[in-house]
């Protein structure tokens, strides 16, 4: 049998093509690793005129840009301190756990200045130097001006501080290693300031720097590679890792693609949870309850006009006409059984209270993971000042199995001018066995 | 630990299959209507119509309990002090205020509870369990429950739940829940100091005895708690005035 040494050894042509391979590759990675380590060492960090940390104006704009940049989101265990971190954020490299961004000397952010804050939002490094995991969303806070990186630190600083030490990592080797990230970033970073769209309106450009910048949508909304790659301009949907959901395309009209919609549907779905056109569920809820729910209007609005430009791109649902099979009877009674009491025999809803399920764009959408999710666990949408009592929907995991499952999200999906492919029990296992239930 | 909560509620669901097959013939469906009890038919969906409990052995009962007490519960979930995977993610996006309104409607609802079941267990393990509901055991420090949760065991205005209507599943999940550190209260947490003081038979004992007593016709929580001295200060969420004006101009919108 010749195996690969054997055939080295016999044929001196392959061992040179080896070797030089073998050569090109380590190159390569060194190049990849040295661009990466140099990348944003950051000589222009420091700042001659340093603001007054204790203005109140300051710390109010701090916690302004907290909110729209969602901190607390993740740096906020469940039940623990504000800020504090802990949360573990998980990847599919591993763990990474949230640090604590209160003032504490010893476990927080005690010993920074704002030029270190800098550093780690524009060029995605720590005080130290080291470089940052992108789980902080730095491709996209990158673009955070340095006025509202201040701001946001001086809000940070004036926090009560908490004494709760930072959770080393989880990762994977080589994940976990300083030249992995540096490869990482040679391949999907460069520190980049927002630039203003001159032929574009004031609104839309403000729009573009939240959407992109601070609010850092494309975090979910866009696709990732092997490496955990994307673009942090793509906002064409994507499913979020590990969490088991899809963030819908923000370009496909059938899909969460705004294009069409009135403008006021679009600022009031991101106040306050739902709108005429449609609502949240699921980790969006999230966002709005704890993000843009506290938006200035003009906020809101700017990022609607940017959202709204976006380009229309087709989304696969429009691609490819689905062929259906013969709707199950039982998938209909399932339907009468459980779900046509609130959502109504034709599957037009409730207003203001339940979702029509025809021509519902989350029904049709191509991956089916949110419907078995919304389907399994229920959800309500979230609760704000503009929608402060929302209806909710029950869970269904202990009520249906895989395959009634299955049957009955195959029937709405087929029903009513729904055209979307059937779900399959294997689809809902999948989603089951990924959530642990 | 997910299977030690669930193996008993299985076990149970597997006797009580028969009575719950009966139970549940097909509601004929109800119209919708602008109420806090459509508002929370995710909850009634597990917990049984108005929240009587499922047949099942494994929810509990939410009618008729202190509005304190559920309020604080569903913050737990929420927020992390109490661990069950569904409670916690419909609960997430949910405010304060619409919390406590949901705990108020809960807690307001007076229905009758069913006949409880015979005790399952020997003579000496039941009577054992008596004596350490009513007396306690003053050698190893554990209080009496009816100390804390009522003479008649139905609770204390605001904040303490009643023991009974309770199947023994549950009680016995909770209270073990409570020893391993999975369920947690707002800090003092008196409840997790009694129930690292009980051994896995005290725990038996008592859920035993107490799934099979009576609820008495009058199961309301008790106002206020006979004055005992040495009685521990419990931890509580503080209903705070956001949460209560949000309550009162959300249920003047709906009325």
């Amino acid at each position: 049998m010749k195996t690969p040494q054997t055939l080295l050894r016999k044929r001196p042509a392959l061992r040179v093509l080896f070797l030089s391979l073998a050569t090109l590759v380590l190159v390569l990675v060194s190049a990849l690793v040295w661009t990466g380590w140099r990348q944003g060492g950051g000589d222009e960090i420091v700042k001659t005129t340093l603001p007054d940390l204790s203005s109140p104006a300051l710390l109010e704009r701090g916690a302004y840009v907290a909110r729209a940049g969602n901190c607390m989101g993740c740096h906020s265990d469940k039940g623990g301190a504000p800020f504090a971190g802990g949360r573990a954020i998980q990847t599919p490299f591993g763990a990474v756990f949230a640090s604590n961004l209160t003032p504490d000397p010893t476990h927080g952010l005690g010993g920074w200045s704002a030029s270190d804050f800098w550093r780690a939002m524009h060029h995605g490094r720590s005080k130290d130097g080291r470089m940052l995991y992108p789980v902080f969303p730095y491709p996209n806070y990158t673009q955070v001006s340095r006025d509202d990186s201040d701001a946001l630190f001086a809000f940070l600083q004036s926090l009560p501080p908490a004494s709760q030490a930072n959770r080393k990592h989880e990762l994977r080797w080589p994940f976990s290693t300083q030249p992995a990230l540096a490869v990482w970033r040679a391949l999907y970073f460069s520190p980049t300031p927002f630039v203003p769209e001159p032929a574009q309106s004031a609104d839309w450009n403000r729009g573009a720097y939240l959407v992109q910048g601070l609010g850092h949508c494309a975090a979910c909304h866009a696709s990732r590679n092997a490496l955990g790659g994307s673009s942090p301009l793509d906002l064409a949907g994507g499913l979020i890792p590990m969490q088991n959901w899809y963030a819908p395309s923000l370009n496909s009209p059938a899909e969460a693609g705004v294009s069409r919609w009135p403008q006021d549907h679009v600022v009031a779905l991101l106040k306050t949870g739902t709108s005429p056109s449609g609502s949240v569920q699921g980790p969006m809820a999230e966002v709005v309850v704890h993000s843009t729910q506290h938006l200035l209007d003009s906020d809101l609005r700017a990022m609607a006009v940017f959202l709204q430009a976006l380009p229309e791109r087709a989304s696969d649902i429009e691609r490819a006409p689905v062929t259906r099979t013969q709707l199950s009877k039982s998938g209909g009674q399932l339907y009468d059984k459980h779900c046509a009491q609130c959502h109504g025999e034709s599957g037009q809803g409730v207003p203001n209270a339940y979702p029509a399920l025809a021509g519902n764009r989350a029904v049709n959408l191509a991956s089916t993971v949110n419907l078995v999710q919304v389907v399994l666990h229920g959800g309500y949408p979230p609760a704000t000042a503009g929608n402060p009592r929302p209806y909710g929907m029950p869970p269904y995991v202990m009520d249906l199995n895989d395959k009634e499952t299955a049957s009955v999200l195959s029937y709405i999906r087929g029903s009513w001018g729904n055209q979307a492919a059937e779900v399959t029990a294997v689809d809902v296992n999948q989603a089951r066995q990924r959530s642990g239930r | 630990m997910r299977l030690l909560v669930w193996l008993p509620a299985a076990l149970l669901c597997l006797s009580t299959a028969v009575s719950a097959q009966t139970a549940t013939a097909v509601p004929t469906p109800k119209p919708f209507e602008d109420s806090i009890a459509q508002r929370s038919l995710a909850c009634t969906h597990c917990h049984g119509a108005q929240g009587r409990a499922a047949p099942d052995g494994y929810y509990p009962r939410l009618a008729g309990k202190p509005a304190g007490y559920l309020y604080n519960q569903l913050l737990n979930f929420r927020d992390g002090r109490r661990h069950y995977g569904l409670m916690t993610q419909l609960l997430e996006p949910l405010s304060d205020g619409y919390l406590l309104e949901i705990a108020q409607h809960f807690a307001a609802l007076d229905l009758p509870y069913p006949a409880a079941l015979p005790a399952a267990g020997s003579r000496e393990l039941v009577e054992r369990g008596r004596v350490l509901v009513m007396q306690g055991d003053a050698s190893r420090q554990l209080p009496a429950c009816v100390q804390c949760h009522g003479q008649r065991m139905t609770g204390v205005l605001p904040n303490v739940p009643g023991l009974l209507g309770l199947p023994r599943d549950y009680l016995n999940a909770q209270m073990g829940a409570w020893r391993a550190g999975k369920r947690r209260a707002h800090a003092p947490d008196c409840m997790a100091q009694v129930a690292l003081r009980m051994s896995p038979d005290d725990i038996q004992a008592v859920s035993v005895w107490l799934a099979s007593q009576p609820v008495p016709s009058d199961s309301k929580p008790a106002e206020r708690l006979a004055a005992v001295a040495g009685l521990p200060v419990c931890g509580t969420a503080a209903i705070t005035a956001s949460a209560t004006s949000a309550t009162s101009a959300k249920t003047g919108v709906a009325r």
